[in-house]
């Protein structure tokens, strides 16, 4: 195509075909070896996920069994369950998930809607963001110093305030960069009508901004439903029955810590059921998060 | 450039020019929003100067001008709708019922009750067509369902949208069409029972028949409102407007009744865009 | 036009939202506050908690290899030594795999193929840390026990200058091991941030370059990775923070030891690991507590920094 042109017009540096060709070639050679590299390590990256599943599912289904769920954690060799982990999980995941939300979607609306440049909010912005990438162990520690010690003891509640503190900055950067995704024109069209600000916020932003804040809190639920780290030093754990949050309180993975690095055969096979229980509970939910995302927007 | 008077009715002129029809009334109403002296600053950029312009009462202006001359600026002014934003301030006067609307005294939110905005793009609100009407009126009032019934099919039928949507106001306003949808935002403007209604470019999103049937709403609500119209589309203004305002680079230019601004301008800035020659 | 009676009388307007208004305004900045103070409470209390440790042995805490309870001897350098090896060597084998995924999933990829794939991976994120522990205790470490270490050993142990990291007995467990879970566990991260910044890239600009005849590899070397490589670097000082603070999964295969070895495959600690298993057996108010919280107090620094650098190169990633 190129034929036409360069014959009309004066003669320019005559290419030389042949390393033209030959450099083609080694140019063709080394952008294919990438993309094959690139692909072997995607599918490197698959399969180890598939790994993980594949273990989970073999020894976790192996373990499985109605026990699991209705009998509590009992000494090995004596026919015991999960039931206080799993109910002591779900009550530690969604209290402080209900408790850290709140807080969350205020500092996420507070970013968006009225300290978009200001220093103070580029400050509690950067908090947040360390806040969400920050070692969980230490928010264990934290939480150890402030109500574990002075407050006499492992509990419920501490456990429920460190996955509290680990939800809200899930929960400012989802409302957060929701709010953001809502045109000026929404909100121009809502005080328009003489609507003050906070209901501007409350009856349309938060609306508007709805399937994206749900999703921030289920993936917050997913990710404190795994968390070991912080709950070892605040709810500890605990071997009966018991939904009194004063007390040191189960959870699954606490447990499966201390089962999986047991010796005993049928707390290993236990912390097989439970970590099969906890990642399609994760996972789950962090599939349902992005598709209900993906269908809203 | 031929000027012919072709009809007269009821004290309103019709007068053509270049193709375009422009109406000319007898006479301006008195002033419902008197604005003098008005500066506009974003930061430190002055973005409107010393504006001196009277809308007049149940009466529609337009307001017209190249990009970034301080129209849609002006608009923005007058139900306060730069106080969204920091950085952005006003000086001067914009009287209206004896009070100066942009002092800090002003209640902005019932302001903005009295001056409805319609916007360039529609603006439904992601809930029902019912909600969308009725979100607006329990701002300001409290009323049984079925005095909201009857306010909501008012506003609907007024918006010249009622018999479009009777039969599913509970249906959510986002499946309507881009028409529909900015009479849906009028109708939510009017619900609230404004007394002016400000409308930024409510067309230009819009394919010919759904702008001829807002035009025509416009001419309809004016018996009740007084009406401000920023517009890229002269014909529009010239079709629509009572009083037509020319702004150039933060100035207004020229100011006066709409057949007289498009045939005989007395300022030759006005002369050369109306005539195409920028803008 | 429906004919309709004209505005019915206006209601009298009504003031006091602006109330409402305050308060809620008050409400948001009060809990941007709160954040604000969580933050600053967890530095102090670290510190104040890790003070003694601190008095008792001076900035030599920080160096000395010591974690002798009885002796009441504690140090920090071994766990400090094990934290940085471990996370930086697992960015090291991190960083070519994301940058593979983020690639094929940005150009080489049929569109089909992009969602699916990308969220496998991303769902590698989601896994709980504990779940890459037993998996990496019951799965990974034998593995590496009988296959792996064994032939890296052969290879490369004899090898002058490089050959001492890869001697000893293959355990299974180790920093090398630990890196290798770690590596795992932030490739998600890495690959979701630089697949971002990649998508950012106007298309204007690979279109031209694939219009000079530039290959997919050529219009990312020569285009895509200098207009991204700042929120690239980015990108993996967020996946290293990440790395550094991770407990459960190290904790279950770094063989837990408190000495330092010159080989990958030896047995080691990091401070995360350290807290999370010596912390139970401390007395409250005993200077081994106070060592642990000194130890998160070095942590959280460590952490802030890196991510803190992060943040700051990934500022630019939605303005590029």
């Amino acid at each position: 195509m190129s034929l036409a042109l360069s014959s009309m017009s004066h003669p320019g540096p005559r290419k030389d075909v042949a390393t033209a060709a030959r450099l083609g070639a080694s140019r063709k050679r080394t952008d294919r070896i990438i993309r094959t590299l690139c692909l072997a390590a995607t599918i490197i990256g698959l399969v180890l996920l598939a790994s993980i599943l594949i273990t989970l599912f073999y020894r976790g289904f192996e373990a499985m069994s109605l026990r699991v769920f209705t009998h509590v954690t009992a000494a090995p060799g004596s026919e015991g369950g999960l039931l206080n982990a799993i109910v002591g999980s779900l009550i530690q995941s969604l209290i402080g998930t209900a408790i850290g939300t709140p807080i969350g979607m205020l500092v996420g609306t507070y970013l968006a809607e009225y300290a978009k440049d200001s220093w103070l909010g580029n400050a509690v912005r950067f908090v947040s963001d360390i806040l969400l990438s920050a070692p969980s162990i230490l928010i264990g520690l934290f939480v150890y110093q402030i109500l574990v010690l002075p407050f006499g003891g492992f509990s419920g509640w501490a456990g429920i305030a460190a996955l509290a503190i680990i939800v809200i900055p899930i929960v400012v950067r989802t409302t957060e960069d929701m709010l953001q995704l809502i045109p000026n024109t929404l909100r121009e069209a809502v005080v328009g009508l003489g609507a003050p600000k906070w209901k501007m916020i409350v009856l349309i932003c938060w609306r508007a901004a709805i399937a994206g804040i749900i999703t921030g809190i289920l993936l917050a639920v997913a990710r404190v439903a795994g968390e070991t780290a912080p709950l070892l030093f605040t709810s500890l754990g605990n071997n009966a029955w018991s939904t009194d949050l004063s007390k040191p309180m189960s959870s699954l993975p606490v447990t499966i810590y201390a089962f999986a690095g047991s010796p005993f055969e049928d707390w290993i096979a236990l912390a097989w059921a439970g970590a099969l229980l906890i990642t399609l509970g994760v996972l789950s939910l962090n599939i349902l998060a992005r598709t209900l995302l993906r269908s809203r927007i | 450039m031929s000027l012919s008077t072709e009809t007269q009715n009821q004290g309103a002129a019709t007068t053509s020019f270049g193709g375009m029809q422009a109406r000319s009334e007898a006479a301006l109403n008195t002033a419902r929003v008197a604005i003098s002296n008005l500066d506009f600053f974003y930061g430190d950029n002055r973005a409107l100067k010393e504006i001196k312009l009277d809308l007049p009462d149940r009466q529609v202006t337009g307001m017209i001008g190249p990009s970034g001359c301080g129209k849609s600026t002006l608009l923005r002014v007058l139900n306060r709708m730069y106080s969204l934003y920091p950085g952005q301030r006003a000086t001067g006067e914009v009287m209206m019922d004896g009070e100066n609307i942009i002092a800090d005294s002003t209640d902005i939110n019932s302001l903005r009750a009295k001056v409805g905005m319609v916007f360039q793009k529609p603006t439904p609100f992601p809930m029902t067509i019912y909600e969308n009407i009725a979100f607006g009126i329990r701002l300001h009032e409290k009323l049984s369902k079925s005095e909201m019934g009857e306010r909501i099919e008012w506003a609907l039928t007024r918006a010249a949208i009622w018999n479009e949507v009777k039969d599913r106001l509970d249906r959510s306003a986002l499946g309507l069409s881009g028409g529909q949808q900015q009479r849906l935002c009028i109708a939510r403007t009017i619900a609230v029972r404004p007394e002016v209604i400000l409308f930024d470019e409510p067309t230009s999103a819009l394919d010919p028949i759904s702008t001829l049937k807002i035009e025509e709403l416009i001419d309809e609500l004016k018996r009740d409102f007084t009406i401000a119209i920023v517009t890229h589309n002269m014909q529009q203004a010239a079709r629509c407007a009572d009083q037509v305002a020319f702004f150039y680079l933060g100035e207004l230019i020229e100011v006066a009744p709409a057949a007289q601004l498009f045939t005989a301008p007395k300022h030759p800035k006005t002369q050369e865009y109306i005539t195409g020659r920028f803008g | 036009m429906a004919s309709v009676s004209a505005t019915p009388p206006r209601a009298a307007s009504r003031r006091g939202s602006s109330l409402g208004d305050k308060v809620f305004a008050l409400v948001c900045q009060a809990a941007g506050i709160f954040v604000l103070i969580l933050l600053g409470a967890l530095i102090i209390e670290l510190l104040i908690a890790g003070l003694p440790a601190f008095r008792a042995f001076g900035l030599a805490f920080v160096t000395s290899t010591d974690w002798d309870p009885v002796k009441e001897l504690f140090g920090a350098g071994v766990s400090i030594y094990g934290t940085i090896v471990t996370a930086i060597l697992a960015i090291i084998l991190a960083v070519p795999l994301a940058f593979g995924v983020a690639f094929f999933l940005t150009e080489l990829a049929p569109p089909w193929m992009r969602r699916p794939v990308g969220t496998a991976v991303e769902l590698l994120a989601a896994v709980p840390s504990i779940i890459y522990g037993m998996w990496g205790f019951f799965v990974i470490a034998p593995a590496f026990a009988q296959h792996v270490q064994p032939f890296i050993i052969d290879t490369f142990g004899e090898l002058p200058l490089i050959g001492f990291l890869f001697q000893g007995p293959p355990f299974g467990t180790g920093l090398f091991t630990a890196a290798f879970i770690l590596a795992i566990m932030v490739l998600p991260f890495i690959a979701a941030t630089m697949r971002d910044v990649f998508e950012q890239v106007p298309p204007v600009y690979k279109e031209s370059a694939y219009g000079l005849g530039a290959t997919n590899w050529e219009v990312m070397k020569g285009v895509v990775i200098p207009y991204t490589r700042i929120s690239v670097v980015g990108g993996i000082m967020l996946g290293l923070g990440r790395a550094l603070g991770e407990t459960m999964a190290v904790t279950f295969v770094i063989g837990n030891a408190n000495r330092i070895s010159t080989s990958l495959f030896g047995p080691g600690n990091t401070i995360a690991s350290l807290v999370a298993l010596e912390f139970g057996e401390s007395e409250i108010g005993s200077l081994k507590l106070a060592s642990l919280l000194a130890l998160g107090f070095i942590l959280f620094v460590l952490s802030f920094v890196v991510l803190a650098t992060s943040r700051y190169l990934l500022r630019s990633r939605l303005k590029v």
